[in-house]
């Protein structure tokens, strides 16, 4: 029976290990994703964003300590999947990720074009001209000019080679793209013409999308819902219209606060301290130490309580 | 060639009457930066034309933001102001001292006069050093002999920029500071000779949105309390307001619009200026249901820049037989507030 929520990720928890000890980068995390919807994910560098997209496809490296929780992909959880049959049938095919910095991946010695065509020839078995006319056509939906399929990667500037490698996702027609810092090597208006190319892709094609982001402001282009991750948890999820409006999470709400904003005169303001390391992170909430509204339950690690349809993490709403 | 030499004057008609605090600290005129493409190491293959003609003047204790996209020139205007490119035409001349003009000695000179903030604090610092060491360079270079004089001013500069205590940070290498403390390092070692002008390179663009403003802050309470001149260079016209008088936006090596932050933000004039401001997204949900009206393509190349003005490709207003043809010279639509575009002839 297909499960009428596309993605759901339960206790999600990536560990690495280093010199110094277990990282624990991503740690508990529970989340949805629907049909046709876009999660951004916004925290600081080193909470554990990254991480946790590549717990999600599996995309690990030799250093893992611990890979567990459930990744569940229309019904089905594939973290129990073998690897071959996961790189098979997931990953790319159904899952499919623009890792950051994407623009700089792009193999040199290859024609943009035959980049964009080779998942198509290896997921679906389609021939090379077949593949290249699909390329062809993911070109055209993420606004690259025709006959640069025949360029190579040096030949196109940043912002071209950011939508070739989005091609390069979307080209399997996956069910879920995940989005790592899409745009923030770009200028600002290679940015917004690529959150409009986005929006347009989801309308028409109707898939779903992480976005893993620390820009905030530009997240809010894409976003139906938020997520924000404060070193390796999830402290909350709430639809986008009211976490801009109100977010509820102290720390949710001294990040809001902390963007700039051009059309605003208020002065934005700053969080004190650093976030802990992920090392021997604090017991109880993670968050205490820099937060302005803690307390003595915030000793206790917080569950995530449900407010109004919208989950947080903090003993504030218990 | 007429709109080249009438853009020259009025850049700098505008800029001497401009700031009613008395005479400029730094003049920039008409400069120009080129490099030569060589082919095979030595055949001339004609020029980068990285600034194209930009005049601006500043006064002691102002502060300028220079916007742009990457590629405007922007890094390339910098470099020569801190004397790192040398200009191909044009002059920098910093209290009423040609850049061009000045020897070895008085280049000495010149480099305590103005700080450079680095954009990356971590590539920025040598790793090999710690804070201390890192400190003490400049005063080392610039001939402060004795190590309890360059100490008391190491202190000075630590507290200033705000790491106390200072005796724990000393012994610090840059691996074990935050990104946050780093900057504090790079600003710290840019301030402690004291200089009249600091250069900020995209100061914040590298730091988490929650450390940004500290850092920004902090060189708004710096430039306050020394009285210094700041250029600004950034991308990102949201943090422009927190930090600058002036605003002078940069588009394919030339100046399109400057102005009082306020006036230029409230009402932008040049095409590509109210382009950046329809790009620039402030957190709103409301965002997620519109597509943001910004013109499609890309910054040109400045080997083989377009005929007349350099956004027309681009521009959704633009006039026939005029902006493909002829660069327009800067209009002053209201006092202090120049744009560069024949909309406003």
């Amino acid at each position: 029976m297909p499960d009428e929520i596309l993605l759901r990720i339960e206790k999600l928890l990536l560990h690495f290990r280093t010199g110094k000890g277990i990282v624990q980068a991503v740690d508990g995390v529970d989340f949805t994703l629907d049909y046709n919807e876009a999660v951004v994910i916004i925290g600081e560098s080193g909470c554990g964003k990254t991480s946790m997209a590549r717990a999600i496809l599996r995309l690990l490296p030799r250093n893992v300590h611990a890979h567990t929780g459930k990744v569940i992909l229309t019904g089905a959880n594939v973290m129990q999947l073998p690897e071959e049959d996961f790189r098979q049938k997931i990953r790319w095919a159904r899952m499919a990720m623009v890792p950051q910095a994407a623009m700089n991946a792009l193999n040199p010695v290859l024609r943009v074009g035959d980049q964009v065509a080779e998942p198509t020839m290896f997921h679906q078995g389609a021939s090379k001209a077949v593949a290249l006319e699909r390329a062809r056509q993911m070109f055209q939906l993420v606004g690259v000019p025709d006959d640069f399929i025949n360029r190579y990667a040096f030949e196109l500037s940043g912002g071209m080679r950011q939508r070739v490698a989005l091609a390069m996702a979307l080209v399997t027609t996956p069910d879920l793209i995940i989005l790592d810092e899409p745009t923030s090597a770009l200028d600002v208006l290679t940015q917004a013409n690529i959150m409009n190319q986005l929006k347009r892709i989801k309308q028409s094609m109707g898939m779903s999308f992480i976005l893993i982001t620390h820009d905030i402001a530009t997240s809010s282009e894409l976003a139906d819902r938020v997520a924000v991750m404060y070193a390796g948890q999830i402290v909350e999820v709430g639809d986008a219209f009211r976490f801009f409006r109100e977010p509820l999470h102290p720390y949710s709400y001294k990040l809001m606060a902390s963007v700039p904003r051009l059309r605003e005169t208020k002065d934005p303001e700053f969080i004190t301290g650093q976030p802990p390391s992920l090392i021997n992170p604090p017991t109880g909430c993670r968050f205490a130490a820099r937060c302005h509204r803690h307390f003595v339950r915030c000793a206790e690690e917080p569950p995530t309580f449900k407010v109004e349809g919208r989950l947080v993490k903090c003993w504030l709403y218990e | 060639m007429t709109a080249r030499s009438e853009r020259r004057q009025t850049g700098a008609g505008g800029g001497n009457g401009k700031n009613g605090r008395g005479e400029a600290l730094l003049a920039i005129r008409d400069l120009r930066v080129w490099f030569e493409l060589r082919r095979f190491g030595f055949g001339h293959a004609g020029y980068v034309r990285a600034v194209d003609g930009v005049s601006f003047d500043l006064a002691y204790g102002e502060t300028i933001a220079i916007v742009g996209e990457s590629g405007c020139g922007k890094s390339s205007l910098m470099k020569t102001i801190l004397g790192i490119n040398r200009p191909t035409k044009g002059d920098v001349v910093f209290e009423k001292r040609r850049l061009n003009d000045l020897g070895g000695r008085e280049m000495q000179w010149y480099r305590t006069q103005v700080g450079y903030v680095q954009q990356d604090p971590y590539g920025a610092l040598p790793p090999f050093m710690n804070v201390s060491r890192i400190l003490q360079e400049p005063l080392i270079i610039a001939g402060v002999r004795s190590e309890k004089e360059r100490l008391r001013r190491l202190h000075k500069v630590l507290e200033e920029v705000k790491m106390s205590p200072v005796e724990e940070f000393l012994p610090k290498f840059p691996h074990m500071l935050s990104g946050g403390q780093q900057q504090r390092v790079v600003i710290a070692r840019a301030m402690v000779m004291e200089p009249k002008l600091l250069v900020a390179d995209e100061p914040v663009s590298m730091l988490d949105a929650s450390v940004r403003v500290e850092i920004l802050r902090l060189l708004r309470g710096l430039q306050a309390s020394h009285n210094l001149a700041v250029i600004y260079i950034t991308h990102d016209l949201s943090t422009v307001r927190y930090f600058s008088e002036r605003i002078m936006v940069m588009y394919a090596g030339q100046m399109v619009e400057q102005g009082k932050v306020n006036d230029l933000l409230g009402s932008p004039k040049h095409p590509y200026t109210r382009a950046l401001i329809e790009a620039t997204s402030d957190p709103d949900a409301a965002n997620a249901a519109t597509f943001r009206d910004v013109p499609p393509g890309e910054p040109p190349s400045l080997v083989k820049p377009p005929a007349g003005c350099r956004f027309h490709p681009r521009c959704p207003h633009q006039i026939e037989n005029l902006c493909d043809q002829e660069v327009s010279p800067d209009f002053e639509v209201a006092p202090q507030h120049l744009v560069a575009c024949w909309l406003y002839r």
